[in-house]
């Protein structure tokens, strides 16, 4: 586990998104009204590029006819075969407890914290003025 | 050496002789209707009584096939060693245009059933007969009919111009739930739709054929239109069906469903899951693998003990001899097919009349 | 279905495996807009494409009549950066299907508009034609991996064997722009009956497969039972009612009647195919007597003439299931199909769930898809 640096925060204002690669995975970084989250860009059914999919709401019913809607923009629709997962957890609607996405720690990060160390900046000088986007992989 | 069946039949056909067999359960302004406007009544053209597979050719005797009820007890009980058989009526109540006349036609089937069929032999048993035509007035037959412990299910055809999930149908769920009545859903076409989605086919074959097709539309529409989820207590029975579509029927509904769970969000749970727990489907026509040493890796395909029910069909030629289950069909299987799945899909059957 | 670590196709391909052959057998193409086939249509019909549009038996003007899983049915990560909609920019349909799967051949399937379908049926024929030359001009003249169906004009049967001997000389023995010809498969009457015949001898003569890909409008129901309410019901219903069209073209006699013709079903699944076969076998038998011009078991003539495309695969929980399923269909009967760029289709990594041989994958990626299209 290591902490790294995959962003400046205002790269990914709210409604926003980005595609980053940390050791070799793309990971999508989502800001969802200030809350960030990061989930692997990998759908588990057939390997989609998940983080590409439609944020969409939450839709239940208990009754047929009735639509409670919720949650906007917190589920993450497969581009390729529509399957939904909570931006929150990675875990899938149809079958949360055995089909999820990886998700990940993510958390903002001030530059003059993070130059205490110890974390993993790949691709920019992290610069104290600044805050920036930390994801632990 | 008992018989090979020896249980619950929950699909023979008894046949009415003509429309005049009705013409003392109709209201007086029904049968002279009928009488003076001539018909020669409704008797489905899925059936024609002179083809091969109307009327089995051992079971033949001059009479339109079903018609006699010495035949019944020879045939379909004494032959198979029946202890219960349901009695399903394939006149084409449905398709009568006329919701008012098939209304009253539908209720003097059921009392000419009850009349010359249940009250002479206590080992039948029947379905309510029903004009979906008119959904009110067929729950309301539903209501009457249910106080006779001798009527164990509803009968539809599964071809009909709605699908009947839909939720115009709700009063039709609603009693035959409330009364543990399961829906029975049997071949049969009432002609307000192409028998396939593709156009009218040549032969009667495919429109026997084409059913499985209306059998999987009818299973999805109750699944996606809710009503199992609006009447948890909903039972669908299917009769001449086939059921060796199943397996991929299912796969294909749970696949669809990952992905447009979001348009149904009433819908869950799989609707494998769903069907597994609220359908049951009667053995003939047995499609199987032509090998039997293949059939029980169908039967594992179909997922669970509990789906089939025994039926022979009678009088219709689906199958030779006296043994309605396919070769290769595991011996441990026959008792739970011919006796305790159809008690527990039917809870009223054992009821003494 | 566990997540994995997003590490896996790196290190297939830092590992250097051998890749697989592939022939995928549903692609699908589409115009950039109406405007793209203006040049291979007369003046007329320029302007009754400006003033009527493309007319079928559905009730809206340019939506479907059911609201799609997703826009143009297609992914959404399939939109070409250069505009246009799914799989009207070959660029990106090299990069994003061709060359990111390796695939050798790709075999194009054109839907919307449909030819067949069009009510007018003088526009119909001159849109199939307009359509083939676009097919021709923009795709496969360009990309020799993309191999197109002749779209014929099928309700018009003068028509459509018109438009067969038209293409003679593009034909695989020919130029090879196409491998087969494409019929819509909900149409006015079921594609067995006799009105349809004589196309099917041209084809057969032309020695190309007759591809029904699901597809076209008749105004009917897609369930002989009505119309369901839902597209979670009318997706997975277009796919069984392709099973009538098999029984409406073995039991009218098309198979014996015309025995060189190959038929390829195209994105109606493959797991149904062995029960089907049964209860065809089973309603044959009862009625010999009706079908005496059918001398075979239908099974017969399925497992020798009938091919089915792979798409949408199906994913029992038990994998091993699938794999019983193509025992009894036999493993030489599948071809291979991604339906790329539509929402539903399959990655040739990712489709089957089950285990199979090498041999097995062989045939069902490439070679089977070789011996019917004579494609190497």
């Amino acid at each position: 586990m290591a902490r790294h640096v995959v962003a400046k925060a205002e790269e990914i204002p709210p409604g926003s998104r980005k595609l980053v690669t940390v050791r070799g995975r793309e990971i999508g970084i989502f800001n969802h009204e200030g809350e960030f989250f990061a989930l692997l860009n990998r759908c588990p059914h057939q390997g989609g590029a998940l983080c590409k999919g439609t944020l969409v709401g939450l839709v239940t019913s208990d009754a047929p006819g009735t639509y409670d809607y919720s949650r906007p923009g917190e589920m993450l629709k497969c581009p390729w075969h529509g399957w939904e997962f909570d931006l929150r957890t990675g875990q899938s609607y149809c079958d949360p407890k055995s089909t999820w996405v990886r998700a990940y720690e993510v958390t903002v990060e001030p530059g003059e914290v993070l130059a205490k160390g110890p974390f993993v900046a790949e691709t920019f000088p992290v610069s104290i003025e600044e805050n920036y986007i930390v994801v632990e992989l | 050496m008992p018989h090979a069946a020896s249980g619950i039949d929950c699909d023979i056909h008894p046949a009415l002789p003509s429309i005049s067999a009705l013409f003392p359960y109709l209201p007086a302004y029904w049968s002279e209707q009928l009488r003076v406007r001539g018909t020669d009544g409704f008797d489905s053209i899925l059936y024609p009584p002179n083809a091969g597979f109307s009327c089995r050719a051992d079971w033949r005797d001059g009479a339109k096939p079903g018609t006699s009820l010495e035949a019944l007890r020879r045939h379909a009980l004494d032959g198979f060693g029946t202890r219960i058989a349901v009695c399903n009526l394939l006149y084409n109540v449905a398709a009568v245009r006329n919701a008012d006349l098939g209304t009253v036609l539908a209720r003097a089937m059921n009392d000419w059933l009850a009349a010359e069929w249940l009250d002479r032999e206590p080992r039948l048993r029947a379905a309510i007969h029903i004009a979906p035509q008119d959904p009110g007035a067929a729950a309301e037959e539903i209501e009457r009919r249910a106080a006779d412990p001798r009527f164990v299910h509803v009968l539809l055809p599964a071809m009909d111009e709605t699908l009947f999930g839909k939720r115009l149908f709700r009063p039709i769920h609603e009693a035959a739930a409330r009364h543990r009545l399961p829906l029975a859903i049997h071949a049969q076409m009432t002609a307000t739709h192409a028998t396939t989605s593709n156009g009218w086919p040549s032969h009667l074959a495919e429109d026997h054929i084409a059913m499985a097709h209306a059998f999987q539309a009818q299973l999805l529409s109750f699944v996606y239109e809710g009503a199992f989820t609006a009447f948890p207590e909903l039972r669908l029975v299917l009769l001449e069906s086939g059921f060796a579509w199943l397996p991929n029927f299912l796969w294909r509904a749970d696949r669809t469903w990952k992905a447009m769970r979001a348009e149904v969000p009433w819908v869950d749970t799989p609707p494998s899951a769903i069907l597994r727990e609220h359908v049951r489907i009667a053995l003939q026509p047995a499609e199987a693998p032509p090998d039997p040493a293949q059939l029980p890796i169908l039967l594992e395909q179909l997922g669970g003990d509990e789906l089939l029910l025994l039926s022979t069909d009678w009088p219709h030629a689906q199958f030779a001899g006296n043994d309605p289950f396919p070769a290769g069909f595991p011996a441990t299987l026959r008792r739970r097919v011919a006796e305790d799945n159809p008690r527990a899909v039917y809870p009223r059957i054992e009821v003494s009349p | 279905m566990t997540p994995d670590d997003g590490l896996v196709l790196a290190d297939r391909a830092a590992r250097g495996e051998a890749r697989l052959k592939i022939i995928d057998c549903d692609v699908h193409h589409a115009l950039r807009s109406a405007a793209d086939l203006k040049p291979f249509l007369a003046t007329r019909w320029q302007e009754h494409l400006d003033r009527y549009g493309f007319r079928v038996p559905t009730p809206f003007l340019s939506s479907p009549q059911y609201p799609k899983g997703a826009p143009a049915l297609s992914r959404t990560d399939s939109w070409p950066p250069n505009g246009g909609p799914p799989g009207s920019d070959l660029a990106f349909l090299r990069e994003q299907l061709l060359d990111r799967w390796g695939i050798s051949f790709g075999l194009l399937h054109f839907l919307f508009p449909g030819a067949m379908d069009q009510r007018n049926q003088s526009f119909g024929n001159a849109l199939a034609r307009a359509l083939n030359e676009w097919q021709v001009e923009h795709w496969t003249r360009h990309e020799r991996r993309l191999k197109a169906g002749i779209i014929l004009p099928g309700e018009d049967a003068d028509a459509a064997v018109a438009e067969i001997e038209h293409w003679a000389g593009h034909t695989t023995a020919g130029g090879g722009d196409f491998v087969q010809v494409a019929l819509a498969t909900h149409t006015i009457e079921l594609l067995g009956r006799r009105r349809y015949w004589r196309i099917y001898e041209a084809a057969a003569a032309a020695g190309l497969p007759l591809c029904l890909h699901t597809m076209g409008y008749n105004g009917r129901a897609v369930t002989p039972a009505g119309w369901p309410s839902f597209y979670v019901e009318e997706h997975h219903e277009v796919a069984i009612s392709q099973q009538t069209v098999v029984a409406s073209l073995i039991l009218e006699g098309v198979l014996e009647r015309i025995p060189d013709l190959k038929v390829v079903i195209v994105e109606a699944g493959f797991a149904w195919v062995p029960g089907f076969a049964w209860r065809l076998d089973h309603y044959w038998s009862r009625f010999r007597d009706e079908l005496e011009h059918v001398t075979r078991p239908p099974s017969e003539t399925i497992r020798e003439r009938f091919w089915f495309t792979s798409q949408p695969a199906d994913e029992p929980e038990k994998p091993e299931q699938l794999r019983q399923t193509m025992d009894w269909m036999g493993w030489d009967r599948l071809l291979f199909a991604t339906d790329y760029p539509h929402w539903d289709m399959d990655n040739p990594e990712h489709a089957f769930r089950m285990p199979m041989s090498d041999e097995e994958k062989r045939m069902v990626f490439a070679g089977n898809a070789e011996r019917v299209y004579g494609l190497s």
